[in-house]
Protein backbone atom coordinates (compact mmCIF):
# COMPACT_ATOMS: atom_id res chain seq x y z
CA UNK A 1 0.00 0.00 0.00
CA UNK A 2 2.93 2.13 1.04
CA UNK A 3 4.78 1.04 -1.66
CA UNK A 4 1.66 2.18 -4.24
CA UNK A 5 1.42 5.34 -2.76
CA UNK A 6 5.20 5.77 -3.05
CA UNK A 7 4.98 4.78 -6.95
CA UNK A 8 2.24 7.33 -7.19
CA UNK A 9 3.85 10.33 -6.01
CA UNK A 10 6.89 9.59 -7.94
CA UNK A 11 5.09 9.57 -11.66
CA UNK A 12 2.96 12.82 -10.39
CA UNK A 13 6.24 14.68 -9.45
CA UNK A 14 7.77 13.45 -12.73
CA UNK A 15 4.48 14.13 -15.24
CA UNK A 16 3.89 17.43 -13.03
CA UNK A 17 7.58 18.75 -13.66
CA UNK A 18 7.68 17.50 -17.74
CA UNK A 19 4.66 19.36 -18.36
CA UNK A 20 5.45 22.67 -16.74
CA UNK A 21 8.99 22.17 -18.39
CA UNK A 22 7.68 21.88 -21.67
CA UNK A 23 5.38 24.72 -21.41
CA UNK A 24 6.98 27.61 -19.75
CA UNK A 25 8.79 30.31 -21.64
CA UNK A 26 11.14 32.66 -19.75
CA UNK A 27 13.66 32.65 -16.68
CA UNK A 28 13.01 30.97 -13.77
CA UNK A 29 10.92 32.68 -12.06
CA UNK A 30 8.04 32.15 -14.29
CA UNK A 31 8.63 28.32 -13.50
CA UNK A 32 8.26 28.63 -10.07
CA UNK A 33 5.20 30.13 -10.46
CA UNK A 34 3.91 27.19 -11.77
CA UNK A 35 5.33 25.26 -9.57
CA UNK A 36 3.40 26.70 -6.56
CA UNK A 37 0.64 26.53 -8.73
CA UNK A 38 0.67 22.91 -9.31
CA UNK A 39 2.64 21.56 -5.30
CA UNK A 40 0.76 24.07 -3.35
CA UNK A 41 -2.37 25.42 -4.54
CA UNK A 42 -3.62 21.89 -6.50
CA UNK A 43 -1.65 19.06 -4.56
CA UNK A 44 -1.10 20.50 -1.09
CA UNK A 45 2.21 18.66 -0.98
CA UNK A 46 3.95 22.56 0.17
CA UNK A 47 2.48 25.26 2.28
CA UNK A 48 2.68 28.52 0.76
CA UNK A 49 5.49 30.08 2.78
CA UNK A 50 7.50 26.77 2.16
CA UNK A 51 7.86 27.55 -1.13
CA UNK A 52 8.44 31.00 -1.29
CA UNK A 53 11.29 29.96 0.87
CA UNK A 54 12.38 27.28 -1.78
CA UNK A 55 11.92 29.92 -4.69
CA UNK A 56 14.65 31.87 -2.27
CA UNK A 57 16.91 28.81 -1.73
CA UNK A 58 16.68 28.01 -5.50
CA UNK A 59 17.28 31.55 -6.19
CA UNK A 60 20.90 32.24 -4.43
CA UNK A 61 22.26 28.38 -4.91
CA UNK A 62 24.42 27.99 -7.95
CA UNK A 63 22.75 26.77 -11.00
CA UNK A 64 19.30 26.80 -13.15
CA UNK A 65 16.23 27.97 -11.00
CA UNK A 66 14.12 25.47 -12.22
CA UNK A 67 16.35 22.48 -11.76
CA UNK A 68 17.15 23.77 -8.41
CA UNK A 69 13.48 24.22 -7.34
CA UNK A 70 12.66 20.95 -8.74
CA UNK A 71 15.50 19.28 -6.87
CA UNK A 72 14.21 21.14 -3.24
CA UNK A 73 9.97 19.98 -4.08
CA UNK A 74 11.44 16.34 -5.53
CA UNK A 75 13.56 16.25 -1.77
CA UNK A 76 10.45 17.40 0.33
CA UNK A 77 7.97 15.17 -1.39
CA UNK A 78 9.62 11.99 -1.79
CA UNK A 79 13.42 11.97 -0.67
CA UNK A 80 16.37 11.13 -3.00
CA UNK A 81 13.89 9.29 -5.25
CA UNK A 82 11.46 12.11 -5.64
CA UNK A 83 14.90 14.64 -6.31
CA UNK A 84 15.97 12.68 -9.17
CA UNK A 85 12.20 12.13 -10.53
CA UNK A 86 11.97 16.22 -10.38
CA UNK A 87 15.27 16.95 -11.98
CA UNK A 88 14.47 14.05 -14.97
CA UNK A 89 11.13 15.91 -15.60
CA UNK A 90 12.59 19.43 -15.95
CA UNK A 91 15.67 18.82 -17.91
CA UNK A 92 13.88 16.27 -20.57
CA UNK A 93 11.65 18.96 -22.79
CA UNK A 94 14.87 21.39 -23.13
CA UNK A 95 17.05 18.64 -24.16
CA UNK A 96 14.62 16.74 -26.65
CA UNK A 97 13.73 20.60 -28.35
CA UNK A 98 17.34 21.52 -28.51
CA UNK A 99 18.57 18.43 -29.89
CA UNK A 100 15.81 18.48 -32.65
CA UNK A 101 16.69 22.40 -33.30
CA UNK A 102 20.85 21.57 -33.00
CA UNK A 103 20.32 18.40 -35.16
CA UNK A 104 18.55 20.83 -38.01
CA UNK A 105 20.79 23.87 -37.14
CA UNK A 106 23.39 24.02 -39.95
CA UNK A 107 20.65 23.35 -42.55
CA UNK A 108 18.64 26.05 -40.75
CA UNK A 109 20.38 28.60 -40.39
CA UNK A 110 21.98 27.99 -44.23
CA UNK A 111 18.57 28.87 -45.24
CA UNK A 112 18.23 32.99 -46.04
CA UNK A 113 14.12 33.45 -44.28
CA UNK A 114 15.41 31.45 -41.40
CA UNK A 115 18.43 33.64 -41.26
CA UNK A 116 16.64 36.62 -41.25
CA UNK A 117 14.33 35.67 -38.72
CA UNK A 118 16.97 34.79 -36.67
CA UNK A 119 18.86 37.93 -37.52
CA UNK A 120 15.79 39.88 -36.26
CA UNK A 121 15.27 38.09 -32.84
CA UNK A 122 19.30 38.67 -32.37
CA UNK A 123 18.16 42.47 -31.88
CA UNK A 124 15.06 41.70 -30.10
CA UNK A 125 17.34 39.28 -27.80
CA UNK A 126 20.60 42.32 -27.28
CA UNK A 127 17.31 44.20 -26.21
CA UNK A 128 15.67 42.24 -24.02
CA UNK A 129 18.93 40.95 -21.72
CA UNK A 130 20.03 44.28 -22.30
CA UNK A 131 16.15 45.61 -20.55
CA UNK A 132 17.02 43.22 -17.71
CA UNK A 133 20.00 44.76 -16.87
CA UNK A 134 18.62 48.07 -16.57
CA UNK A 135 16.14 46.79 -14.21
CA UNK A 136 19.04 44.56 -12.16
CA UNK A 137 21.12 47.80 -12.35
CA UNK A 138 18.52 49.75 -10.81
CA UNK A 139 18.20 48.03 -7.95
CA UNK A 140 21.62 47.97 -7.38
CA UNK A 141 21.41 51.54 -7.56
CA UNK A 142 19.06 52.16 -5.40
CA UNK A 143 20.44 49.97 -2.35
CA UNK A 144 22.56 52.93 -2.07
CA UNK A 145 25.68 50.79 -1.03
CA UNK A 146 28.92 52.49 -1.95
CA UNK A 147 30.61 48.87 -1.76
CA UNK A 148 28.06 47.41 -3.77
CA UNK A 149 27.78 49.89 -6.29
CA UNK A 150 32.25 49.68 -6.77
CA UNK A 151 31.91 46.31 -7.14
CA UNK A 152 29.12 46.59 -9.82
CA UNK A 153 31.60 48.85 -11.65
CA UNK A 154 34.71 47.10 -10.94
CA UNK A 155 33.40 43.79 -12.38
CA UNK A 156 32.14 46.12 -15.57
CA UNK A 157 35.07 47.30 -16.63
CA UNK A 158 37.29 43.78 -15.70
CA UNK A 159 34.58 42.05 -18.05
CA UNK A 160 33.58 44.62 -20.64
CA UNK A 161 37.70 46.96 -21.36
CA UNK A 162 39.66 44.26 -19.93
CA UNK A 163 38.16 40.98 -20.93
CA UNK A 164 39.06 39.09 -17.63
CA UNK A 165 37.86 35.87 -16.86
CA UNK A 166 34.15 35.63 -15.88
CA UNK A 167 35.41 32.98 -12.96
CA UNK A 168 37.95 35.77 -11.42
CA UNK A 169 35.19 38.33 -11.43
CA UNK A 170 32.77 35.99 -9.49
CA UNK A 171 35.19 34.86 -7.19
CA UNK A 172 36.53 38.36 -6.34
CA UNK A 173 33.33 39.44 -5.58
CA UNK A 174 32.14 36.90 -3.41
CA UNK A 175 35.48 37.16 -1.34
CA UNK A 176 34.09 40.83 -1.06
CA UNK A 177 30.62 39.22 0.26
CA UNK A 178 32.86 37.22 3.01
CA UNK A 179 34.87 40.37 3.72
CA UNK A 180 31.61 41.60 4.74
CA UNK A 181 30.30 39.48 6.60
CA UNK A 182 33.28 38.89 8.50
CA UNK A 183 33.48 42.57 9.62
CA UNK A 184 30.18 42.67 10.58
CA UNK A 185 30.43 39.69 12.82
CA UNK A 186 33.53 41.59 14.51
CA UNK A 187 31.20 44.80 14.58
CA UNK A 188 28.31 42.97 15.91
CA UNK A 189 30.31 40.68 18.74
CA UNK A 190 32.25 44.72 19.21
CA UNK A 191 28.96 46.05 20.47
CA UNK A 192 27.89 43.26 22.41
CA UNK A 193 24.04 42.90 22.12
CA UNK A 194 22.57 45.86 21.01
CA UNK A 195 19.12 46.48 21.80
CA UNK B 1 37.28 16.32 -25.45
CA UNK B 2 34.66 14.59 -23.00
CA UNK B 3 36.43 15.95 -19.92
CA UNK B 4 36.73 19.79 -21.05
CA UNK B 5 32.82 19.19 -22.14
CA UNK B 6 32.16 17.86 -17.96
CA UNK B 7 34.36 20.32 -16.44
CA UNK B 8 33.40 23.03 -18.87
CA UNK B 9 29.47 22.59 -17.94
CA UNK B 10 30.63 21.38 -14.55
CA UNK B 11 32.09 25.59 -14.05
CA UNK B 12 28.95 26.69 -15.70
CA UNK B 13 26.32 24.70 -13.35
CA UNK B 14 28.45 26.12 -10.25
CA UNK B 15 29.29 29.87 -11.06
CA UNK B 16 25.93 30.79 -12.34
CA UNK B 17 24.31 32.38 -9.43
CA UNK B 18 20.96 33.75 -9.93
CA UNK B 19 19.47 32.15 -12.66
CA UNK B 20 19.51 32.10 -16.42
CA UNK B 21 20.63 35.27 -17.22
CA UNK B 22 23.61 35.40 -14.79
CA UNK B 23 25.08 31.68 -17.09
CA UNK B 24 24.91 33.87 -20.32
CA UNK B 25 28.39 35.29 -19.53
CA UNK B 26 29.43 32.32 -18.30
CA UNK B 27 28.72 30.10 -21.12
CA UNK B 28 29.97 32.55 -23.79
CA UNK B 29 33.47 32.71 -21.99
CA UNK B 30 33.70 28.36 -21.83
CA UNK B 31 32.40 27.86 -25.33
CA UNK B 32 33.51 30.48 -27.42
CA UNK B 33 36.59 31.89 -25.83
CA UNK B 34 38.24 29.39 -23.73
CA UNK B 35 36.86 25.72 -25.69
CA UNK B 36 36.67 28.04 -29.31
CA UNK B 37 33.43 25.38 -29.67
CA UNK B 38 31.44 28.12 -31.01
CA UNK B 39 31.48 30.99 -32.67
CA UNK B 40 30.60 34.54 -31.70
CA UNK B 41 27.41 34.44 -34.17
CA UNK B 42 26.76 30.44 -33.41
CA UNK B 43 26.73 31.59 -29.35
CA UNK B 44 24.33 34.41 -30.33
CA UNK B 45 21.94 32.33 -32.33
CA UNK B 46 22.32 29.51 -29.35
CA UNK B 47 21.14 32.58 -27.19
CA UNK B 48 18.46 33.61 -29.43
CA UNK B 49 17.36 29.73 -29.66
CA UNK B 50 17.12 29.29 -26.14
CA UNK B 51 15.17 32.28 -25.33
CA UNK B 52 12.42 31.15 -27.21
CA UNK B 53 12.53 27.53 -25.94
CA UNK B 54 11.60 26.57 -22.50
CA UNK B 55 13.75 25.57 -20.31
CA UNK B 56 17.17 26.91 -18.38
CA UNK B 57 19.48 28.35 -21.04
CA UNK B 58 22.14 26.24 -19.00
CA UNK B 59 20.72 22.73 -20.20
CA UNK B 60 19.74 24.57 -23.60
CA UNK B 61 23.25 25.15 -23.61
CA UNK B 62 24.51 22.39 -22.90
CA UNK B 63 22.42 20.00 -24.69
CA UNK B 64 23.47 22.19 -28.37
CA UNK B 65 27.15 22.10 -27.72
CA UNK B 66 27.14 18.44 -26.40
CA UNK B 67 25.95 17.80 -29.26
CA UNK B 68 28.20 19.74 -32.00
CA UNK B 69 31.29 18.55 -30.03
CA UNK B 70 30.77 14.91 -29.09
CA UNK B 71 27.00 13.64 -30.20
CA UNK B 72 25.26 12.06 -27.84
CA UNK B 73 27.62 11.26 -24.94
CA UNK B 74 28.79 14.39 -25.48
CA UNK B 75 25.21 15.63 -24.50
CA UNK B 76 24.39 13.57 -21.30
CA UNK B 77 28.28 14.56 -20.35
CA UNK B 78 27.55 18.17 -20.51
CA UNK B 79 23.95 18.18 -19.18
CA UNK B 80 25.55 15.91 -16.22
CA UNK B 81 28.36 18.59 -15.70
CA UNK B 82 25.47 21.05 -15.27
CA UNK B 83 23.12 19.96 -12.86
CA UNK B 84 25.79 18.00 -10.83
CA UNK B 85 26.53 20.93 -8.98
CA UNK B 86 23.31 22.06 -7.98
CA UNK B 87 22.44 18.27 -7.15
CA UNK B 88 25.07 18.19 -4.39
CA UNK B 89 24.67 22.26 -3.12
CA UNK B 90 21.17 22.21 -3.28
CA UNK B 91 20.57 19.23 -1.73
CA UNK B 92 23.75 20.42 1.26
CA UNK B 93 21.74 23.82 1.50
CA UNK B 94 18.34 22.49 2.37
CA UNK B 95 19.46 20.24 4.93
CA UNK B 96 21.36 23.55 5.99
CA UNK B 97 18.35 25.49 5.97
CA UNK B 98 16.49 22.92 7.37
CA UNK B 99 18.61 22.89 10.83
CA UNK B 100 19.63 26.50 11.01
CA UNK B 101 17.20 28.55 9.11
CA UNK B 102 19.60 31.47 9.49
CA UNK B 103 21.64 32.71 6.49
CA UNK B 104 22.94 35.72 7.51
CA UNK B 105 26.50 35.17 6.39
CA UNK B 106 25.33 33.50 2.92
CA UNK B 107 23.39 36.74 2.29
CA UNK B 108 26.16 38.98 3.03
CA UNK B 109 27.81 36.58 -0.33
CA UNK B 110 25.20 37.10 -2.07
CA UNK B 111 24.53 40.25 -1.56
CA UNK B 112 28.08 40.96 -2.66
CA UNK B 113 27.93 38.61 -5.77
CA UNK B 114 24.58 40.40 -7.14
CA UNK B 115 26.09 43.73 -8.33
CA UNK B 116 28.91 41.24 -10.05
CA UNK B 117 26.47 39.29 -11.62
CA UNK B 118 24.68 41.84 -13.28
CA UNK B 119 27.96 43.80 -14.94
CA UNK B 120 28.84 40.53 -16.11
CA UNK B 121 24.92 40.24 -17.54
CA UNK B 122 25.36 44.15 -19.40
CA UNK B 123 29.28 42.65 -20.87
CA UNK B 124 27.26 39.36 -22.63
CA UNK B 125 24.48 41.52 -23.49
CA UNK B 126 26.53 44.27 -25.33
CA UNK B 127 28.70 41.35 -26.87
CA UNK B 128 25.81 40.32 -28.41
CA UNK B 129 24.44 44.04 -29.41
CA UNK B 130 28.18 44.53 -31.11
CA UNK B 131 27.64 41.06 -32.65
CA UNK B 132 23.91 42.17 -34.29
CA UNK B 133 25.66 45.55 -35.06
CA UNK B 134 28.94 44.62 -36.50
CA UNK B 135 28.56 40.71 -36.93
CA UNK B 136 27.64 39.11 -40.03
CA UNK B 137 30.07 36.61 -40.68
CA UNK B 138 26.93 34.19 -40.95
CA UNK B 139 25.28 33.27 -44.17
CA UNK B 140 25.19 37.16 -44.78
CA UNK B 141 21.23 38.62 -45.24
CA UNK B 142 20.71 40.93 -47.60
CA UNK B 143 20.02 44.05 -45.62
CA UNK B 144 22.03 46.67 -44.20
CA UNK B 145 23.15 46.53 -40.54
CA UNK B 146 21.42 50.05 -39.75
CA UNK B 147 18.09 48.35 -39.83
CA UNK B 148 19.40 45.79 -37.33
CA UNK B 149 20.40 48.81 -35.06
CA UNK B 150 17.03 50.58 -35.15
CA UNK B 151 15.07 47.23 -34.16
CA UNK B 152 17.24 46.72 -31.55
CA UNK B 153 16.55 50.53 -30.39
CA UNK B 154 12.79 49.95 -31.14
CA UNK B 155 12.74 46.81 -29.26
CA UNK B 156 14.60 48.13 -26.60
CA UNK B 157 12.07 50.84 -26.21
CA UNK B 158 9.28 49.11 -26.28
CA UNK B 159 10.85 46.75 -23.34
CA UNK B 160 11.15 49.44 -21.29
CA UNK B 161 8.78 52.24 -21.39
CA UNK B 162 5.56 49.80 -22.77
CA UNK B 163 6.55 46.79 -20.94
CA UNK B 164 5.43 44.21 -23.48
CA UNK B 165 6.17 40.45 -23.43
CA UNK B 166 9.59 39.91 -24.16
CA UNK B 167 8.98 36.32 -26.21
CA UNK B 168 5.80 38.74 -27.99
CA UNK B 169 8.51 41.31 -28.87
CA UNK B 170 11.35 38.88 -29.94
CA UNK B 171 8.39 37.68 -32.14
CA UNK B 172 7.72 40.87 -33.83
CA UNK B 173 11.71 40.82 -34.32
CA UNK B 174 11.56 37.76 -36.11
CA UNK B 175 8.66 38.62 -38.41
CA UNK B 176 10.93 41.95 -38.65
CA UNK B 177 13.89 40.46 -39.53
CA UNK B 178 11.81 38.33 -42.07
CA UNK B 179 10.50 41.43 -43.69
CA UNK B 180 13.37 43.01 -44.19
CA UNK B 181 15.36 40.18 -45.88
CA UNK B 182 12.21 39.30 -48.44
CA UNK B 183 12.11 43.59 -49.09
CA UNK B 184 15.67 43.49 -49.85
CA UNK B 185 15.58 39.68 -52.01
CA UNK B 186 12.99 42.03 -54.14
CA UNK B 187 14.13 44.96 -54.82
Amino acid sequence: MAQKRKTGTLSTLFFSMLSISAFTFGGGFVIVTFMKRKFVDELHWLSESEMLDMTALAQSAPGAIAVNAAILVGWRAAGFAGMLMAVLGTILPPMLILSVISFFYASFAANPWVAGVLRGMQAGVAAVILDVVCDLGGDVLAGRSPVHIAVMVCAFLAAWVFGMSVVYIILAAAGVGIALAMIQSIRKRGKGNPA
Amino acid sequence: MMSDLFFSFLQIGLLSIGGGYAAIPLIQGETVLRHGWLTMQEFTDLVTIAEMTPGPIAINSATFVGLRVAGLPGMLTATLGCILPSLILVSLLAWIYGRYRSMAALKSVLDSLRPAVVALIASAGLDILHTVAFGGEAASPAHGQGADICLFAAAFFILRRLKWNPILVMSLCGAAGLALTLLAGGS
